[in-house]
């Protein structure tokens, strides 16, 4: 159980995605590439005692446990969408706060232009580690200005309670206007820098998965079309797909992007 | 074992049937029952791909082991699984029709022309029909045994359109374990008859 008080600016009147399906449809390769496997996997990931380091280009490096990260501004449930890259999409309520307390507390310098999140990389915890079809441990990236949009939320439950394991527990990065891989699961360490940094899937495809992967109908995938997508649990058997919508809906973040071509900076 | 009487044949073949047809059994009332998870049409789709080429694979097999154990009844089976892989082909088609696409011809078409892995899955479909539709005796009889040998010769294309299919959709997602696996199989099916074919001429 995790106490939190609902956000209303957040608190969606769309249909929930079931419990089941948030907590056994699941994308987290460090527990197996089918997505049924990390439900069944990760009971091996040990949480605590977890610590986060925060480090890089900033006046005030720390290392914060998971108590100390509990703590540090007031939990809200928030309802975000979800969409995948892959083209299905969850609406789940989750638990946490902006991203932006936490960067706020290490003071970036002014070097500071992007934030890199690095997740656990542990063979013993984590079996589907041994196979390279990424490269370890997983990486992820924001530029700063949108990991300091309040939107960017530093998660550490869902649905009333803290993140099973499968979800990216403990305390991992929930990104709503970006395909899910941008958000960052089971971080243990966030590091500020002044380059861009290597971001896993970047790495393993560039031509598929790049830097900003904003949510975006008009530029597909190579492999797949971007302009539909299937919510778990209610489209496609008897209603077709729902269009996909342009920062998955979150139009808040379109002033982040103003004057960029998003189909360069896709 | 070499062998068989009409009678035993027959059994057998009863037998193949009923089992090449429980993945099928399985699809449906795992979908009326909630039993595929949460995402079935996913579920299905790539379900019926892999019984798909699992048949292809099987049906490939035939020639090969009937050759190496002298079962020579095995040919006898050959076509009813032949028909079970254009079936499941013809499920796996019909589900992204359906379910991705909820019937919309035009819109298929697009995705169709435009995605390579869709493209080469589409004609390994399609050429996989004129197969299906000239599997009885009558057909053969019409076309003349050489006509039909060299029609039916296309599943070595076929085949391996298939798997490309295969392959192409998983590089987005990095994991190759399974569709190499189908690649090994089938260059090896596929890699026996060329071998068997130099040393006939040689």
């Amino acid at each position: 159980k995790l106490a939190a008080t609902i956000n209303p600016a957040y608190a969606s009147n769309e249909k929930k995605t079931a419990y089941k399906d948030v907590t056994s449809y699941n994308n987290f390769y460090e527990f197996g590439t089918d997505k049924d496997e990390p439900a069944v996997n990760a009971h091996t990931l040990k949480t605590r005692p977890w610590t986060v380091s925060i480090e890089g280009e900033v006046n005030k490096p720390m290392v914060l446990d998971l108590d100390a990260l509990l703590k540090l501004a007031p939990i809200e449930e928030r309802v975000y969408r979800l969409r995948c890259v892959e083209g299905w999409s969850m609406v789940i309520p989750w638990l946490g706060y902006s991203l932006s307390n936490l960067l706020k507390k290490v003071e970036p310098n002014s070097n500071a232009r992007y934030v890199e999140f690095i997740s656990l990389a542990d063979k013993k915890q984590m079996p589907a580690i041994r196979f390279p079809v990424l490269q370890w441990p997983y990486t992820e990236g924001l530029r700063i200005d949108e990991a300091m949009h309040p939107l960017t939320l530093l998660t550490l439950g869902l649905y009333g309670e803290v993140l099973p394991n499968q979800n990216g527990a403990p305390v991992r990065l929930t990104v709503p206007w970006k395909y899910g891989f941008k958000s960052a699961k089971s971080i243990v360490k966030i590091r500020v820098t002044k380059d861009l940094p290597k971001t896993s899937w970047n790495v393993a495809n560039p031509s598929e998965y790049g830097f900003y992967s904003n949510v975006n109908p008009e530029v597909d995938h190579p492999r797949w079309s971007q302009a539909s997508e299937r919510r778990i649990g209610e489209d496609g058997f008897l209603s077709r797909k729902r269009k996909t919508l342009m920062f998955n809906g979150y139009n808040e973040v379109a002033s982040l992007y103003a004057g960029m071509d998003l189909k360069k900076f896709y | 074992m070499n062998q068989l009487s009409a009678r035993q044949l027959f059994w057998l073949k009863l037998c193949i049937f009923v089992v090449a047809s429980l993945p099928f059994a399985r699809l449906v009332i795992a979908t009326m029952y909630d039993g595929l998870g949460a995402n079935p049409l996913e579920f299905i789709t790539r379900n019926t791909g892999d019984w798909t080429l699992y048949f292809l694979c099987i049906t490939l097999a035939i020639t090969p082991a009937r050759k190496l154990l002298q079962w020579h009844w095995l040919i006898r089976l050959r076509r009813m699984l032949g028909l079970f892989s254009f079936f499941y082909a013809a499920c796996h088609f019909l589900t992204f029709l359906w379910f991705d696409h909820f019937f919309e011809i035009e819109e298929m078409w697009r995705d169709v022309v435009k995605r390579p892995f869709i493209t080469v899955g589409f004609i390994a479909f399609v050429m996989l029909i004129p197969l299906a539709m000239s599997s009885s005796n009558w057909a053969i009889r019409i076309m003349g045994g050489k006509t039909w040998q060299l029609l039916h010769r296309s599943v070595y294309i076929i085949v391996p359109l298939g798997v490309l299919h295969y392959v192409w959709m998983r590089a987005g997602k990095n994991n190759f374990t399974q569709p190499l696996v189908f690649a090994a199989i089938v260059s090896l099916l596929l890699g026996i008859r060329l071998y068997w074919r130099l040393k006939k001429t040689v």
